[in-house]
């Protein structure tokens, strides 16, 4: 089976945020950029597949922020190989956009199955799982839990839903399936084995090819929240803060 | 302009017979937005025998109840198929889904089959002259985006709890429209093959009047009695969001969230807990909500009734002494 | 001795001698599958160690049990030093000397020593069998070696008696036991030829048995009194805050085996002779986790004698035997460790137990096999420099709002550069120590400067951990950081930090002098830069951080700086090299509570100090101490009782002026 992984790197939320002076865009020159948690979870299911039952797994990402590192960690980790997708705009593209691209590169190579992370934290108009299968016209699960290939030719997903249920799926191939998580949190690759993945693996490159962009939205502010649009805050040291806690349960009768 | 262009449609998520809460939150705006864009509230209604659901949808101006065997259970494919069928025919201007397990999938595939676009994880909807304005929340709720959308259609995905719930209620009976399948759906790709239960067992924490909620900002297992001691002390349980859940503390039974529980207590109180969507899902209809974080911006004093910008480990105990010498009242 | 009797004595000696060259033989086949480690520089400080550890037994009379074990040790050369002379005599009758016991002042020392040796095994036996210590391993062995060792002194003193009675020449002087024994012997009828015979045969036995030891000795737990003294000769010499880098240690596909050791590692479980002094002090075992340093050491030698024989052949493992890490050790095991040191200083045969659980974590960390606590620590320490997940930018957020400038030394030149460290720079607790630390600096007029956000995590505990490569990682860039700075000395807050910058830093060509701030503090005190304005009247215990101690020796400038204070010191039980650990290194800070721990180290640790008469304050010197011993005088109740203050904090209250007074 071959497998390929779609890795999105997304803003780090351990650095401040920053909007650019345009206002709709983030500042770029203060972003850091990590491996989107989905996208994490998504190669780990990929490699869990090829370690049950063989195959093949290719990474990619697009070229944005520390993509690279992330390409190099995927194939110390077990992927075959990668691919980093470059000519993209400094300021991104939105999920549709890169959707468009992606599609495009991935019915070329047709793969049997296409992971990707179910969401990324940079999502706004769209979805990068349901996206591609919308734009391949490809069966899709999203949200899923679990990804097994018992059978010849098609996948099982655990798809979640609220209330700790669950639905077991079965999905013919080719697909896509939107991982939110892998059966294992995904496995830790030491710093040696990325190091030697430097030195003698490569990652090939790839110029995105160009598409029609999507139209249809205006992004006319991007803004950080006021704290606590709805909660009213409780002020003092802790002992008062925990005192009106107790007060205000007093008085709902939770407490006497 | 037809009115028809000017329709509002919701889908209707629905389990085991019943809608879900979330859906009403939906209607609710849905109506407001229908009215300013002075179009219909349209509820599609997709799944098998599931005709007696419509009643509770009288908040919008019709129903449309689509039945089939092949809609039994969800899957994106099959209910994408049929909701493109009928937006093709008789085109919305708006269709909102919930930012849930499946409305996400349905919605991302809806925008991109249908070539429309799509606004995920809104927390607010307006309409300015006729326009679509809409606050899409990103980033952990670090960060904002009002966006304007152009085009004749549009999709939206809603953060749940964005709304109240109530203004989705009726006792008014909708009108029905029952239309068979628009599309074959034996060739439908994706197949149920069958429903998994929560694990059984433990404390089953939808039933208990006061629950402690722990998050990421535990830190560590062994911090867990703290928050047990305390719900001891109130006659509740301890739950927890995601990250404590996938780091093993605690059973899959006491998640609260997207793939968790949905609850309702008399009193949530959530420590170290940011409030990403997936976690208020399951917890934004409580009757009282306190949240202790240490960031003033968490979105959880979004959801919260009283915030405590806050080191959880600073009043916890404090909290918890000031409580041992009282009683909880039976609840 | 009849030409048949000599005959026979030659063939039960080359017996004896083939099966124990044969035993030897086949050890130091296994010995050499591991890897070559240089071993043999430093020669005269070799022979000082086993002058020390091996004959004079310094560590075993750390313990009141050991001074039977020098009895018994010393009695043993003395007799096998006379059995030699005795066994060549024996097979070479025309040797032109006398036996051993026919020498008046050899005869009086074997008695004198048969009585001590006789008495120490008396004491063993005792101890052993009727006090029954815990985490003293009951085996088969140990009670054939006492048994063993005993018959020989009695056959021996037995001897001697005959030998009085047969030819009547008593001596008080030479001969008191023999010639006791011989009065009791006369006394119940011996004749003098019937006592020749039985003095020929106890001569039989006692070579007999003294053969058989030899034969039996490498195929037991006894190994080590071979073993021991190489282990000793053998021992480390680099600091012992060094670790060794990891050369390929295994992972991929193959489990990890002999073959990824050293050869010094694999002579650990071959000296050791199980006495569990490192169990005894070891913080995992005594707080109930599952290391037991002393069984993982036993268990790697039974690995090696079960899978050896399929190494030696190059057989593929196929289920043969278990594998080493999983199998016979478990991970469990392993993460227990703190590498406080305390087992290695204790050992009497000087075994290296923390290298071991190193390496073996190290394969572990390669394939993976992590907890999911510190997997975050190592996926965030490798992307933010510090295991706080925090981002970098906000390393030196404990400067904001201080009343001290604080240079950047990246920028301008100073005499110190202050490496601060994760726990000193992010834990609340620990950042206001570090706040202290610096206002103490400034006010003796120290010129100090920070990295700011160019530091990051000193990479001590991360090594530690087994994550090698992120270790060198940090070390490099740490280093080519600093080679842009103009400083003098590093200073550091942090022993952990301490350790790796003078220890393992210049390896990787980082040489600056490095300085604890207990150091500084102790010299600037001495040369009145900072004056005590008022004496604590405080009543203190202080806690060795084992990477301040053990590790590298500093245990009396913190104790100098705390007098000069004016506090009243009262030390724990286990104070100094005995320390006991607070539980949180190696690494441990990062994990989940080990499984099956009953009481935290820090727990112990803070019940310990509040026992001490009159004591409210435990003084410590080490961030990561801070919240550790915080949390741990809450959690046993003793929040009230004992407060836990930061060195730096007491010399700042010390020296600062009387309101009304002058500076």
């Amino acid at each position: 089976m071959n497998i390929a992984v779609l890795l999105s790197m997304v803003p780090d939320l351990v650095e401040e945020l920053e909007i650019a002076p345009s206002g709709v865009a983030l500042d770029t020159q203060w972003l850091r950029y990590l491996l989107s948690e989905s996208d994490d979870h998504a190669l780990e299911q990929a490699l869990l597949l090829k370690e049950r039952y063989g195959g093949k797994v290719t990474a990619l990402a697009l070229d944005r922020g520390e993509a690279e590192e992330a390409l190099y960690t995927a194939l110390a980790r077990g992927a075959d190989e990668a691919v980093k997708l470059t000519g993209i705009p400094e300021e991104g593209w939105g999920k549709r956009a890169a959707a468009a691209v992606v599609g495009a590169v991935l019915k070329e190579s047709a793969p049997d199955l296409i992971l990707t992370g179910v969401q990324a934290i940079d999502d706004m108009d769209g979805h990068m799982a349901g996206a591609l299968a919308g734009i391949l016209g490809l069966p899709f699960v999203g949200v899923t839990r679990s990804v097994d290939a018992p059978g010849a030719g098609k996948v099982l997903v655990q798809k979640e839903y609220p209330g700790g249920m669950a639905a077991e799926i079965e999905v013919d191939l080719p697909a896509v399936i939107g991982v939110l998580s892998a059966p294992q949190p995904p496995r830790y690759v030491p710093v040696a084995r990325i190091r030697e993945a430097r030195k003698t693996r490569t990652i090939s490159e790839r110029e995105a090819p160009s598409v029609a962009a999507p139209e249809g939205l205006v992004i006319r502010r991007l803004f950080k929240p006021e704290p606590a649009e709805r909660a009213e805050m409780l002020d003092g040291t802790p002992e008062e803060m925990a005192r009106q806690i107790v007060t205000i349960l007093e008085n709902r009768g939770l407490v006497r | 302009m037809s009115t028809s262009g000017q329709d509002v449609w919701v889908y209707v998520e629905h389990l085991k017979g019943e809608v879900l809460g979330h859906t009403y939150e939906l209607l609710g705006k849905g109506r407001e937005v229908a009215g300013a864009l002075g179009g219909r509230l349209v509820a599609v209604l997709a799944g098998s025998a599931v005709q007696p659901l419509a009643s509770t949808l009288g908040v919008a101006d019709s129903v449309l109840c689509i039945e089939d065997a092949g809609l039994a259970e969800f899957t994106p494919e099959g209910h994408g198929a049929v909701l493109r069928a009928l937006a093709e025919k008789d085109p919305p201007r708006l269709m909102l889904f919930g930012a849930t397990s499946a409305g996400m999938d349905l919605a991302a595939l809806t925008s991109a089959t249908m070539g429309i676009p799509l606004v995920v994880n809104c927390k607010e909807i307006g309409i300015e002259d006729d326009r679509v304005v809409v606050t899409s929340q990103m980033c952990g709720g670090k960060l904002l985006g009002e966006v304007e959308t152009g085009g004749n259609m549009v999709a939206l995905t809603v953060l749940p709890g964005a709304f109240p719930s109530q203004k989705g209620l009726s006792d008014r009976a909708p009108t029905v429209q029952n239309l068979p399948s628009p599309v074959p759906l034996e060739g439908v790709r994706t197949r149920v093959t069958r429903l998994l239960e929560p694990e059984a067992g433990d404390v089953d924490i939808t039933r208990a009047p006061v629950l402690i909620a722990v998050g990421r900002g535990i830190q560590r297992q062994d911090n867990l009695p703290l928050a047990e001691e305390l719900a001891g002390l109130l006659g509740g349980a301890v739950c927890a969001s995601r990250p404590v859940i996938d780091q093993g503390w605690l059973p899959l039974t006491r998640q609260v969230g997207k793939s968790g529980m949905v609850v309702k207590p008399k009193f949530y109180l959530a420590l170290g807990i940011s409030g990403a969507s997936e976690h208020v899902e399951g917890m934004k209809d409580s009757e009282l909500t306190i949240a202790v974080n240490s960031d003033p911006r968490a979105p959880i004093f979004d959801v919260a009734d009283y915030g405590v910008a806050a080191d959880m480990f600073d009043v916890l105990p404090i909290l918890t002494e000031e409580l041992r010498a009282r009683k909880p009242s039976a609840p | 001795m009849s030409p048949s009797g000599i005959l026979l004595l030659w063939i039960v000696s080359l017996v004896a001698l083939g099966l124990f060259a044969f035993r030897v033989r086949y050890l130091l086949g296994l010995l050499r599958l591991g890897r070559g480690e240089n071993r043999l520089g430093g020669v005269g400080r070799r022979l000082a160690a086993v002058a020390w550890e091996v004959l004079g037994q310094r560590r075993l009379l750390r313990e009141p049990a050991g001074v039977l074990h020098f009895g018994i040790f010393w009695g043993f050369v003395v007799y096998a030093s006379a059995f030699i002379f005795s066994l060549f005599k024996g097979l070479l009758p025309f040797l032109p000397y006398p036996m051993p016991e026919e020498i008046g002042p050899v005869a009086l020392a074997l008695e004198v020593f048969g009585v001590v040796v006789l008495a120490g095994i008396g004491g063993a036996a005792f101890r052993r069998y009727l006090l029954r210590p815990p985490r003293l391993e009951q085996s088969r062995d140990a009670g054939v070696i006492l048994l063993l060792i005993g018959s020989l002194m009695v056959t021996s003193l037995l001897s001697s008696g005959f030998h009085v009675v047969a030819t009547g020449h008593a001596s008080f002087l030479w001969n008191p036991v023999g010639t006791g024994l011989a009065s009791l012997m006369v006394g119940g009828g011996l004749a003098p030829s019937a006592a020749s015979s039985l003095q020929l045969t106890m001569w039989w036995l006692h070579m007999v048995l003294v053969l058989g030891f030899l034969a039996y000795l490498p195929y037991s737990k006894h190994l080590h009194l071979l073993a021991s003294s190489f282990s000793v000769f053998l021992t480390d010499l680099s600091p012992r805050g060094r670790l060794r880098t990891a050369d390929a240690d295994g992972g991929g596909p193959d489990p990890l085996n002999a073959r990824n050791f050293t050869w010094r590692e694999l002579l650990n479980p071959f000296a050791c002779a199980e006495c569990g002094r490192c169990d005894r002090v070891c913080p995992a075992q005594t707080s109930g986790a599952a290391l037991s340093p002393q069984k993982m050491v036993h268990h790697i030698k039974e690995h090696l004698l079960e899978a050896g024989p399929y190494l030696l052949r190059g057989t593929p493992r196929n289920g043969h035997y278990p594998e080493l890490v999983g199998g016979v050790v478990s991970a469990d095991e392993l993460w227990a460790c703190t590498t406080c040191y305390a087992c290695m200083e204790r050992c009497p045969v000087m075994n290296e137990h923390i290298p071991l659980i190193v390496r073996m974590r190290r394969y572990l960390v390669t394939r993976g096999e992590v907890d999911a606590r510190l997997q975050d620590a190592l996926t965030a320490t490798s992307r933010y420099g510090n295991s706080f997940g925090q981002s970098p930018k906000t390393r030196a957020r404990w400067t904001q709002g201080l009343e001290v400038p604080v240079k950047d030394v990246r920028r301008e030149q100073a005499q110190y550069l202050w490496f601060v460290g994760d726990y000193a720079s992010f834990d609340p607790a620990a950042r206001e120590a570090t706040r202290a630390a610096a206002r103490v600096l400034h006010r003796a007029g120290v010129s100090f400067g920070i990295l700011y956000d160019g530091e990051q995590t000193s990479g001590n505990d991360i090594r530690r951990v087994g994550e090698e490569g992120l270790f060198e990682m940090l070390a490099e860039k740490n280093i080519a950081t600093m080679q842009k700075c103009r400083f003098d000395e590093i200073i550091t807050t942090d022993p952990h930090a301490y350790n790796t910058l003078k220890n393992e830093y210049p390896e990787f060509g980082g040489t600056w002098p490095v300085v604890h701030y207990t150091e500084l503090f102790d010299r600037l005190i001495d040369a009145e830069r900072l004056r005590p304005a008022r004496r604590l009247g405080l009543r203190a215990t202080y806690h060795d951080p084992c990477y301040l101690g053990r590790y590298n020796g500093i245990y009396e400038a913190p104790r100098r700086v705390l007098r000069a204070l004016g506090a009243d010191l009262v030390e724990m039980p286990r104070n100094r090299l005995n320390a006991y650990c607070c539980g949180a290194g190696g690494g441990r800070i990062w994990m989940e509570e080990a499984a099956g721990v009953k009481e935290r180290p820090a727990e112990r640790r803070v019940r310990e100090a509040a026992v001490l008469n009159g004591v409210g304050t435990l003084v410590v010197t080490c961030p990561k101490e801070i919240t550790m011993f915080r949390d741990a005088v809450k959690t046993t109740g003793h929040e009230e009782g004992l407060m836990i203050k930061d060195l730096a904090e007491l010399v700042e209250e010390a020296t600062t002026p009387e309101v009304s007074g002058h500076a």
